[in-house]
């Protein structure tokens, strides 16, 4: 397939995150190693705490990882930068700005002109369809709306990398299914390397060229599944047979790691 | 049954009425109050009624001395105001930012904002003398107090995903000093800001008690040597009506700050 051909855009290497708290030592993740390739759209599955999030705060450059190392292009990660996006499941919309004025907030940083940036946020607030509300504040908008705002936020720095975590996760089903979609058809024309977090079986087979399902404590890779569904995909999708027998493959799994955590 | 239906028609009625016209009534009622009180024996010394107490404003201005007390006072509350709000500022965000900072400095305010100001008046006085300076020195440490604890909070409340999302679009420590921290505690200021111009009025007497030549605390006092009660009566009045005219000047300028916000009070 075309896509095994592509060069590695990130390479997380090793990577292990020790807390050291009161209670002593907590492993959140350990020896995690996986080649991201570009334009990949990668899913992460696993129960809660799996270390997940931990994964992708360290991609972002959020958090320092304990050992290990992740590269992006080849270049080594420290702190934060342009080419990596982030979209939060809590949205994150700076609530005293308006819809456009948060668009442009990360366009403003980089040095643009005020009416550059405009420029450019309207397009990507059009992308996501919120011409209506570019002068309304985040109160005024439900969640599916924020979430749209913030990917579009996300989308107008142009980064190369765009990181999700549990970006759907606060929304109503029908909500969901739309922005998965939607998410589809702006991965497809964008072209980007996409990394998005889930606890959403379904979504992650509908969204990903690869599933990667972690196990909890210590966070690890268990197993990595290659969707081979082509795009595009729809919501029609997951009546395939295909879409059940690789549902089935992973939940079980997903589902054994949360018979672990519980325990 | 015509019970309900008399219900029905109060809630009409009670609705029909303007907030401005439920005013006019609250202001009636308590007129007729202050009429009873003036009548009834063992209060009528004390509350003189509303005529008496109108004639005593004239006494009062042409023994020259109303505006003076007012603008005295007026000069106490705003230095001190103002200098609270310049030190709370800094101390608020140290506090928030520096942990050491916090831990040493929290418990100091905590102590002393449970000590009524009326009780360090006069080690005030002895060190800082009679007259405007240790007037300035009470008003500024009370409204310190109240608005540093305000607004350290409001720091400490900033949504840590804020901070996130500022970082992965580019924001440096500065940026998100100024565009995230700043604005997400500004209604939190103005909050501080409301509370620290009350206290500063409340603190007013106070900040009088001691060796002030002019001023509307200290007014009330030596009239209350002299026991003429209806221009005591007369100050205790003003205070109010400064009072209540700065907070509705204050929240006018609150909405403005604050459109954004999730939450807004009625």
């Amino acid at each position: 397939m075309a896509r095994e051909e592509r060069r590695v855009k990130v390479k997380i290497d090793n990577v292990e995150k020790i807390y050291e708290g009161r209670k002593g030592r907590m492993v959140a993740l350990n020896g995690i190693s996986l080649d991201i390739k570009e334009n990949e759209f990668i899913c992460v599955v696993g129960p809660s705490g799996c270390g997940k999030s931990t994964l992708l705060n360290i991609i972002a450059g959020l958090l320092d990882a304990t050992s290990g190392a992740v590269y992006v292009d080849g270049k080594k990660v420290e702190g934060t930068g342009p080419e990596r996006g982030v979209v939060f499941q809590q949205y994150a919309l700076f609530p005293w700005l308006t819809v456009i004025k948060n668009v442009m907030f990360g366009l403003k940083l980089k040095g643009m002109s005020d009416e550059e940036a405009k420029e450019v946020a309207m397009k990507y607030i059009r992308m996501v369809d919120l011409e209506e509300f570019v002068d309304s504040y985040p109160k005024e908008l439900s969640g599916g709306m924020k979430q749209r705002v913030a990917i579009a936020r996300a989308y107008a720095v142009q980064p190369e990398v765009l990181l999700m975590d549990e970006p759907f996760g606060a929304l109503d089903a029908q909500t969901r299914t739309q922005l998965q979609t939607e998410l589809l058809k702006t991965w497809e024309e964008e072209q980007k390397t996409c990394f998005f977090i889930t606890h959403d079986v379904e979504e992650a087979i509908v969204l990903a060229t690869r599933v990667v399902i972690m196990s909890a404590r210590p966070g690890r890779i268990r197993d990595i599944v290659d969707i081979d569904i082509p795009y595009p995909r729809t919501q029609e999708t997951k009546m395939t047979p295909e879409f059940i027998k690789l549902k089935n493959r992973i939940w079980s799994q997903v589902y054994q790691e949360y018979l672990e955590v519980r325990k | 049954m015509s019970d309900g239906k008399k219900q029905n028609e109060q809630k009409d009625l009670i609705s029909r009425i303007p907030n401005w016209g439920w005013l006019c009534i609250s202001f009636l009622v308590a007129m007729v109050l202050w009429y009873c009180l003036s009548i009834y024996p063992k209060t009528a010394r004390s509350f003189p009624f509303l005529p008496k107490v109108l004639a005593s404003l004239k006494t009062m201005i042409e023994r020259g001395v109303l505006w003076q007390d007012f603008s005295s006072s007026m000069i106490s509350v705003i230095l001190g105001f103002i200098l609270g709000f310049v030190t709370a500022v800094p101390v608020a965000f140290l506090m928030a930012w520096y942990r050491p900072v916090r831990f040493i400095v929290e418990p100091w305010i905590q102590f002393i904002r449970n000590i009524p100001p009326l009780a360090y008046v006069p080690l005030v006085v002895i060190s800082a003398g009679v007259g405007r300076r240790p007037q300035v020195i009470v008003i500024w440490l009370a409204t310190f107090l109240i608005m540093t604890v305000t607004i350290y909070q409001g720091v400490r409340n900033v949504d840590e995903t804020l901070i996130k999302a500022a970082r992965v679009l580019g924001a440096k420590d500065k940026d998100i000093f100024v565009k995230v921290i700043f604005p997400a505690t500004t209604p939190f200021i103005v909050t501080a800001v409301r509370l620290g111009v009350s206290v500063a009025l409340t603190t007013l007497i106070a900040a009088e008690s001691t060796g002030a030549v002019a001023g509307l605390g200290m007014r009330i006092r030596s009239l209350n040597n002299s026991f003429e009660v209806e221009p005591m009566l007369l100050y205790i009045i003003i205070i109010g009506v400064i009072g209540i005219t700065s907070e509705k000047l204050i929240k006018m300028w609150e909405r403005r700050f604050t459109r954004w916000q999730e939450k807004r009070e009625e």
